[in-house]
């Protein structure tokens, strides 16, 4: 094949991968857009193995390798519980990056085989755009194991921060730029690997500091550096599909960090230097003093039986009691009796960006009952039940009432604004951002303290 | 003075970044999670290097150290493709519209 045919074809490949996402605009083109993007990749993986020159034995390993791979990531796709997606797709971001790293090694170590110059002489342009590939590659692979150790609870998800971090960090940044400078003028293997390290070293330092409650923009953000990984590699191999795609990643990953960043009135900076939630414990000191209503299922279900409208507002603890689908069986019920049932998700409501809205279509909740909050936080005026099943922070008035909370000015659900509040919780424990809810101790609150999927369960029994 | 083929890459990339942007920002907010599984598929385009990477086996069958990590490069990237689409589509199966009528 010429490699103005393949270089042709790989736009194509680039194209479908911009109709993948374009088809996500909506549920009802996203199967096609998903089918575009299986057929830009295999046309990129086919236009590739058209383009080389290999022996049989070459091309038998190469099967081989893809055929482990695709089969270990079909097992993966196909058993992962949809709680789990966020630690999964940290999962396959520390793949990308690994792969990155390798594929830059591997260009290093044998430049002749990619038109690169050869091994120690290879064209500066090539170089700089190989070790800053490396590097970005690097830290998305030790930032999202970090990222899925937190998220996976095999490592704390309390922000772990040190004297002198950021300067280290600033330090290891620095130190990353002067060896990609060195070496375009001493190509050696010593300085490349030296790059390597400490771009994985720095990977683990960015992440460590960032607490629970900041993980969907951690998540976004690796996201946006795996794709400027691929499309540092895309340059060095002058690859049209591979920078299309980097491009479209990056920039993906970017905009979802933006997203989440606003949701919780963050700049992206704090984020970054960490240090957020979990451990400010002395702005709830006089909360064993206010009394809660305390409520039962069988309150719960007489409550919203007779409402005319109930909002449901799920969070992360929704999702960690798995009780999705008898939240689904609670909702048909209120139907049932005539009641109007919707949802209402806030934009980092879960581990990671549309989380909630996936696990309710797990539980065959129909999406178009799944409001965002901007298109639904006018109707809690108008609502006589909330339901809070797992959310807290995100429903805090505390966030437009006062400027000295750590979460003033993050957009809230306005659940406070409905005739009764119902919040599933197991206890008085205060959120991630590790401030007590007002909310709980209002007259038109009930806190039903439970397990969210026992609680649920019990009230559907009471329903009936 | 001919322009380098660096400068039309760049154009690319920074043509696509834009693309990027206004097709992310069309992007429901419900369908986020599937977004960012796709784009992590999408990413692992890689492979297409990592490919190259392992073909430069000679005549005498020894792989060298650079054909190796362009082996292990596939596999990793593999898991990623499969795993990143399979994932998606089990998604994107599950996003239903209201049933016509009374929901069972």
């Amino acid at each position: 094949m010429t490699s103005n045919l393949s270089a042709l074809l790989y736009l194509i490949s680039g194209i479908l991968f911009i109709l993948a996402l374009r088809g996500l605009s909506s549920p009802e083109t996203s199967r096609r857009g998903n089918f575009f993007g299986i057929s830009g990749m295999a046309i990129a993986i086919i236009v590739t193995f058209l383009s080389i020159d290999i022996l049989f034995n070459g091309l038998l390993f190469i099967i081989c390798a893809l055929i482990i791979g695709g089969f270990i990531g079909t097992i993966f796709a196909y058993k992962i519980s949809m709680t789990a997606m966020p630690q999964l797709v940290a999962g396959f971001h520390s793949l990308v990056g690994l792969a990155a790293v390798l594929v830059a090694l591997s260009a290093f170590y044998n430049p002749e085989t990619f038109d690169l110059g050869t091994v120690n002489n290879i064209k500066t342009a090539n170089l700089i755009e190989m070790s800053i590939g490396a590097s970005i590659g690097a830290i998305t692979f030790t930032g999202s194991i970090i990222a899925f150790l937190k998220l996976q609870g095999l490592m704390s998800s309390a922000p772990i921060v040190f004297k002198g971090q950021h300067f280290i960090n600033l330090l290891i940044g620095i130190g990353i730029v002067f060896l990609i400078i060195y070496l375009t003028a001493e190509q050696n293997n010593q300085i490349f690997w030296t790059l390597i390290i400490i771009s994985c070293l720095i990977g683990v330092l960015l992440i460590i500091p960032i607490g629970g409650a900041d993980m969907p923009v951690v998540i976004s953000m690796l996201n946006s550096y795996s794709g400027w990984a691929a499309a540092g590699i895309g340059f060095t191999l002058e690859n049209t599909a591979l920078i299309i795609t980097g491009a479209l990643v990056g920039s993906s990953g970017a905009i979802l960090s933006y997203i989440m960043c606003k949701g919780m009135n963050r700049s992206f900076f704090s984020v970054i230097l960490g240090g957020f939630g979990g451990t400010d414990l002395t702005l709830q000191k006089n909360k064993d003093k206010k009394p809660v209503k305390n409520g039962n299922a069988e309150d719960a279900a007489f409550l919203m039986k007779n409402a005319s409208s109930v909002i449901i507002v799920p969070g992360y603890g929704m999702a960690v009691a798995q009780a999705q689908h008898a939240l689904k069986e609670m909702a048909d019920n209120l139907k049932k009796n005539g009641v109007k049932v919707s949802y209402a998700i806030h934009p980092v409501a879960g581990r990671m960006p549309g989380h909630m809205n996936v696990l309710l279509a797990e539980a065959n909740v129909p999406y178009d009952e799944v409001f965002e909050q901007e298109n639904i936080n006018n109707e809690f005026a108008n609502t006589d039940v909330a339901f809070v099943i797992g959310a807290n922070d995100v429903t805090n008035p505390v966030a437009k009432t006062d400027p000295k909370s750590s979460i003033y000015g993050m957009p809230i659900l306005d659940v406070e604004k409905s005739k009764s509040v119902l919040f599933v919780k197991r206890s008085l424990s205060p959120g991630y951002a590790g401030i007590d809810n007002e909310l709980f101790y209002r007259d038109n609150t009930l806190m039903l303290f439970a397990d969210a999927k026992k609680m649920t369960e019990d009230i559907v029994k009471n329903l009936n | 003075m001919e322009i380098d083929p660096f400068i039309f890459r760049l154009s690319i990339f920074v043509l696509s970044i834009f693309v990027g942007y206004y097709v992310v920002w069309s992007v429901t907010p419900s369908l986020h999670t599937p977004l960012m599984s796709v784009t992590n598929a999408i990413s692992s385009v890689i492979i297409v290097g990592a490919i190259v990477a392992a073909s430069g086996l000679d005549s005498e069958n020894s792989f060298d150290l650079s054909n190796i990590l362009g082996l292990v490069a596939i596999t990793l990237a593999a898991i990623n493709i499969f795993g990143g689409f399979l994932v998606t589509q089990r998604m994107l199966k599950m996003y239903k519209k209201k049933k016509k009528g009374k929901v069972k």
